[in-house]
């Protein structure tokens, strides 16, 4: 077959993915009684129907992108880094615990912040790093690891905010005492997004993107995650580039969780992840781990979710219906691009 | 403590086990075949929430279970057609099924929220229930408890003891060689994909009409038991053996985590719950730490007595995975 | 039973694996098969045991037709394959093997078939214990299980691919004894092989293949020169060895000792000098891999030193070993050597030191055409290794030996290569003796290559090494006795 003619069959197939989607999802909003176009109005309507609500998709937008950044990092060296949701955790414990520390003293709230920014990126990359010791020095596979460091991060949020950071009185699910103003990343007038955490996602995208297209390190991590045995050969230090890409991307991570914490909700609660992590496992998988298309797509599922908060007021449905697009809309596009390689094999094999 | 609270939280001990060895066992078989099924948080969500459902608009507890394990197959069908048919990553499509089937769950188990419904009824079993000790502990359970101690011997005979059982050994070892002594490598793949994914989907029902009856969303507390059972399959050393053993130390230290509560009043229930989480990584640590090579390097430094002490120690705790396990088989 | 193959063709692609061949093989034979590698002695047989279908021609047992659709159909008709590799399951015991794939009751009965396991291993004097584990057993052992099995079911016509491959001369005699008394019984033998010597003490006749077609057929008494020019066309004949004065010493073992768990090598001394090439012989599996290993730093000896350029690096990592001038070139391309995903270009900029923190592409692709033109790989900078042919992957790996290298450490150099790339890769490699005063370490199953590129050749032989022997005084016939484990004591 022509170049032409297999970038059209690549493109109708993608278009086809995005139809098995939406047509799954619409069965489901069929099977439970609602109206599937009204639902999809107001999925539009509640992200992109207002300066407000578009503002409240950048807010999810950023932590969401960082995380996905990050695992850039981690799938270019050929890991599951399914322990992120922990390390974004990790992340915002470690900054509200320098926050705490820092609140009652003479420090210039911008240095606090600072301070408690980096100290987020510390504990991520912590929490990633104990990951990767348990994976090269432990042989534990990193799936499982994280899995269960995510279980661990989450409870240690929760004895936190129950335990020795407890409100005034009694502590509850509602999270830690919310900081004061000063030490909010400073929010554009009237809308609840910081521009700060805009641009330094944007900034991490950047110096990922140069890292992995430009750098030595990004090449040999490349070389890892494909073959690590042939990497050794060759001379490269495979476990210090894992380790290196597990830190990067725990640190990544965390300052998802600082951003969460200093931007979003100005306090530890106890799903302080938000569940970014996973999503943002979805989003790298929807765009085969391309950088750029990282950013439109992220935009997109951060939209779903903010779009999916009117469900329930509105039409009586669960927000969850967000998650369930995402979810088609990966899955069909891996079940598409098996179909795909099945039909341009068969072509081949015709001519 | 009584002793009567003692022995009835050791029988409850046994009923908690009991889904996440349906779980384990179900992934036990599914890996054993050489294809990892890693959905099984979402579907077992699914399989709760249908189970649930079902039980309640038809007020039939059978059609209940027969519902969460129908569920389980479907979502390992598609699994098994993506990895097996379309040859692509069993990770990926494992891990979007277990988030997707989880919002699945909540979206559409949404009308059920809270409603109460029917719940599977215990049945003592007559002479063996009056033993003391061990018939409070064992046989004043239901039906599905019942059912996961048969499951128990009935998985490790097939495995180990039957010719199809030797033969499942083989598809998930080396394809090839089961290929040559008449396997159709792939069929057995998706047939035991399928049966794996209904005892991974009977779990769900076994919460939601026993275990944790009802349906309550995201605060039913069945999010993570998928993960953990993953887990228990790979400390059970893909043996159904050592997999119910784990299920039942991890219903064991749940309890104690129960129990120990009120001595801790400082710590909330949530950070208990969790506590098996650190022992299992340090588990996986233990079975995995052979297979490393800075072992094998530092192994070879040491003394000769020593050396084999530790190398037999050592093997005497690996638990390998399938040699095929997750690689697509294409004969020639 | 009688075997009758007759116009059998396959193609793959533009590659005609088997020619037409029509063979006639009857009942109680053992028929040899002679080829080089590639030459569609595998695919005839895959054909026959059912794993390949013919494209086509016609299969006949005792005189009937039969299409044989799959491996468990070949059994069915009484044909059994024993693989190169054999295809068992390693982790199970030597029972649980035999009864794998067996038809009968869902639940066999372990007592009935361990004692008809023992009455027919009777028959051949092995001695298999059923409850070990196989991944315990020796290659030769091995074989002897799937010979008891394919029996058990059945067969009547048993195919071996290359079994003399792996397993130690005892092993051999006794396979060869029990090939003889299956024959006597019958039952038809199909023995494929590239070795002459085998193929003289064994079979009653033998039929040889060149590029996929049967080229001629011979019976005893046979005329070895006849043979090998069948088999490659016409005797090839070497050029003069090509030696360099060696220079100081390279690598030097002082009582090294390796161990794995089934096999312990050494103590070895050895100083290997500058320009000097030293071949290792043996058998697959006898210890050489093992070795060159640990000579590279990949394993750690447990007893003795390793000097590298007379600096102590014993226990040190590969990478240290790498830093100083040791170069360790894989037998497996794809898996242990080359990165499939990335190109040519990118390959050149992973096996060079890092220079800077930012890559200059446009240098590496400088770079990478400079190479491909050097080492004549035909590709382009940005062409993925995978899309290489093994040639070209080969030639891609020597242009990525880094330089200076004082120790070159090569497994199966031209393992699957043509003639023509043979030549260039030896004599790129004696470039770097020569040029670069290189010291080189290599492992070959290929004698003639042994005998006509080294200097000095170090025998192995079930973890034994044999003193380094000078290369131009030993004869073909000693150098084989030695890996056949004969004439050891002269040590």
């Amino acid at each position: 077959m022509q170049r032409n003619k297999i970038q059209w069959t690549n493109i109708a197939f993608q278009l086809g993915a995005v139809a098995l989607a939406l047509g799954f999802t619409t069965l489901v909003l069929l099977l439970a009684d609602a109206p599937p176009l009204e639902a999809y109005k107001n999925l539009i309507i509640g992200s992109f129907g207002s300066t407000k609500k578009f503002s409240d998709v950048l807010v999810a937008w950023a932590p969401l992108m960082l995380a996905t950044t990050g695992l850039l990092v981690t799938f270019t060296a050929g890991l599951w880094n399914i322990g992120i949701e922990g390390q974004i955790t990790l992340g915002a414990i470690f900054t509200t615990g320098v926050l705490r520390a820092l609140q009652d003293t003479s420090a210039a709230p911008t240095l606090i912040l600072i301070l408690a920014i980096l100290s987020g990126m510390i504990g991520g990359a912590l929490w990633a790093a104990l990951v990767g010791a348990l994976k090269t020095f432990g042989g534990v596979n990193e799936i499982f690891g994280g899995l269960g460091m995510n279980f661990v991060a989450t409870a240690l949020t929760l004895w936190l905010i129950f335990g020795p950071w407890k409100r005034p009185g009694i502590g509850s699910m509602s999270g830690t005492e919310p900081f004061p103003e000063a030490l909010w990343l400073p929010q554009i007038a009237g809308l609840r997004l910081s521009i700060w955490s805009v641009v330094i996602t944007i900034a991490a995208l950047i110096c990922i993107y140069i890292l992995l297209k430009g750098t030595y390190f990004g090449l040999r991590l490349k070389a890892v995650g494909r073959n690590m045995r042939s990497s050794f050969i060759l001379g490269i230090p495979t476990w210090q580039y894992m380790m290196a890409s597990f830190l990067l991307c725990g640190a990544l991570a965390g300052l998802a969780g600082a951003i969460q914490v200093t931007a979003v909700y100005h306090r530890l609660i106890p799903s302080i992840s938000s569940g970014y992590g996973f999503l943002g496992l979805l989003v790298a998988m929807l765009v085969n781990y391309q950088a750029l298309w990282t950013l439109p797509v992220a935009l997109f599922f951060a939209a779903l979710n903010i779009g999916s908060i009117q469900l329930p007021i509105v039409l009586k449905l669960d927000s969850s219906l967000s998650g369930v697009l995402q979810g088609a809309l990966v899955l069909s596009v891996i079940i598409m691009e098996g179909v795909r390689q099945r039909f341009l094999k068969a072509a081949r094999e015709r001519s | 403590m009584s002793l009567e609270t003692i022995l009835t939280g050791l029988a409850g001990v046994l009923a908690a086990a009991a889904p996440v060895i349906f779980a384990a066992i179900g992934e036990t078989l599914t890996e054993r075949s050489g294809v990892i099924n890693l959905s099984a948080n979402g579907k077992i969500l699914l399989a709760a929430m249908a189970g649930f459902a079902v039980a309640v608009s038809t007020n039939n507890l059978l059609l209940g279970c027969l519902a969460g394990m129908l569920i389980g197959s479907l979502v390992a069908a598609v699994v098994a057609f993506s990895s097996i048919t379309l040859r692509q990553s069993q990770v990926a499509v494992g891990f979007v099924l277990a988030l997707m089937c989880r919002d699945l769950s909540y979206f559409l188990g949404n009308p059920y929220m809270g409603l109460s419904g029917p719940r599977i009824p215990s049945l003592p079993i007559p002479v063996l229930s009056d033993l003391p000790v061990i018939g409070v502990i064992f046989f004043r359970q239901d039906i599905l408890t019942y059912l996961s101690y048969v499951l128990i011997f009935a998985a490790w005979v097939w495995i180990f003891k039957t010719r199809p059982g030797l033969m499942l050994q083989g598809v998930g070892e080396k394809p090839a060689a089961a290929f040559v002594r008449g396997a159709n490598v792939n069929r057995m793949r998706y047939i035991y994909t399928l049966v794996g994914g209904a005892l991974i989907g009977l779990a769900g029902p076994t919460y939601s009409l026993s275990v944790k009856a009802g349906w309550k969303g995201t605060i039913s507390g069945l999010d993570g038991i998928g993960w953990i059972a993953l887990a228990i399959t790979i400390f059970g050393g893909w043996n159904p053996l050592r997999a119910a053993f784990g299920a039942y130390l991890f219903a064991l230290l749940q309890w104690l985590g129960l129990v120990l509560q009120p001595s801790l009043p400082d710590i909330p229930s949530q950070v208990l719950q969790v506590a098996p989480f650190p022992l299992m990584i340090l588990t996986l640590l233990l079975v995995n730490i052979g297979n490393t090579e800075w072992v094998e390097r530092v192994l070879a430094s040491l003394p000769e007595g020593v050396r084999h002490a530790i190398a037999r120690l050592i093997r005497s705790l690996r638990a390998s995975p399938p040699a095929a396990l997750g690689t697509p088989f294409e004969q020639e | 039973m009688n075997v009758e193959l007759i116009g059998i063709c396959k193609t793959f692609g533009p590659v005609k694996a088997n020619d037409n061949i029509h063979l006639r093989i009857p009942s109680g034979t053992i028929q040899g098969i002679l080829g080089e590698n590639g030459a569609g002695k595998s695919t005839l047989m895959k054909v026959l045991s059912g794993f390949i279908q013919a494209d086509q021609g016609v299969i006949l047992l005792d005189g009937k037709e039969v299409r044989i659709h799959s491996p468990a159909d070949a059994i069915h008709y009484g044909v059994g394959m024993l693989h190169q590799d054999p295809l068992d399951f390693p982790p199970m015991k030597v029972i649980e093997n035999f009864i794998a794939g067996s038809p009968g009751k869902i639940v066999p009965n372990s007592k009935e078939v361990i004692a008809r396991f023992y009455e027919l291993q009777q028959q051949f004097d092995f001695a298999l214990d059923p409850q070990a584990h196989v991944d315990r057993l020796t290659v030769g052992e091995r074989q002897q299980l799937e010979i008891l099995r394919l029996l058990w079911l059945g067969a009547q016509v048993l195919i071996l691919d290359e079994p003399t491959t792996g397993i130690s001369s005892l092993q051999k005699i006794k396979l060869f004894e029990t090939l003889r008394k299956l024959a006597a019984q019958g039952k038809t033998i199909i023995f494929v092989s590239h070795k002459l010597e085998d193929v003289e003490q064994l079979c009653h006749r033998v039929a040889v293949l060149r590029r996929g077609q049967l080229v001629g057929e011979a019976t005893p008494p046979y005329q070895m020169d006849d043979l090998v020019q069948m088999m490659f066309g016409k005797v090839v004949s070497f050029g003069g060895r090509e030696s360099y004065k060696p220079g100081e010493i390279a690598l030097e073992l002082k009582g090294v000792s390796i161990e794995d768990y089934r096999m312990r090598i050494g103590p070895v001394n050895l100083q290997a000098r500058k320009r000097e090439v030293i071949g290792l012989a043996g058998m697959e599996g006898s210890g050489q891999l093992l070795f060159l290993r640990a000579c590279a730093g990949l394993i750690r000896p447990t007893a003795g030193r390793m000097v590298v350029n007379g600096k102590d690096l014993t226990g040190k990592s590969y990478h240290a070993f790498l830093k100083n001038g040791v170069v360790y070139m894989p037998a497996s391309r794809m898996e242990e050597g080359l990165v499939p995903g990335c190109s040519l270009m990118e390959h050149f900029v992973l096996a060079r030191d890092q220079a800077g923190f930012f890559v200059d592409w446009d240098g590496a692709k400088k770079t990478a055409r400079d190479q491909i033109a050097a080492y004549n790989i035909h590709g382009r900078p940005d062409s993925t290794v995978e899309s290489l042919s093994g040639g070209n992957q080969q030639r891609a790996l020597l242009a990525l030996m880094r330089t200076p290298a004082s120790l070159i450490l090569m497994e199966h150099p031209t393992r699957g290569l043509d003639i023509e790339s043979t030549l260039y890769i030896w004599s790129l490699l004696k470039g770097r003796c020569s040029d670069q005063d290189s010291a080189i370490l290599f492992i070959s199953s290929d004698l003639d290559e042994i005998l006509q590129y080294s200097d000095r050749i170090l025998v192995f032989f079930a973890g034994r090494v044999s003193p380094a022997l000078d290369a131009a005084s030993i004869s073909v016939d000693q150098l084989g006795q030695l890996i056949g484990g004969r004439g050891w004591d002269a040590f």
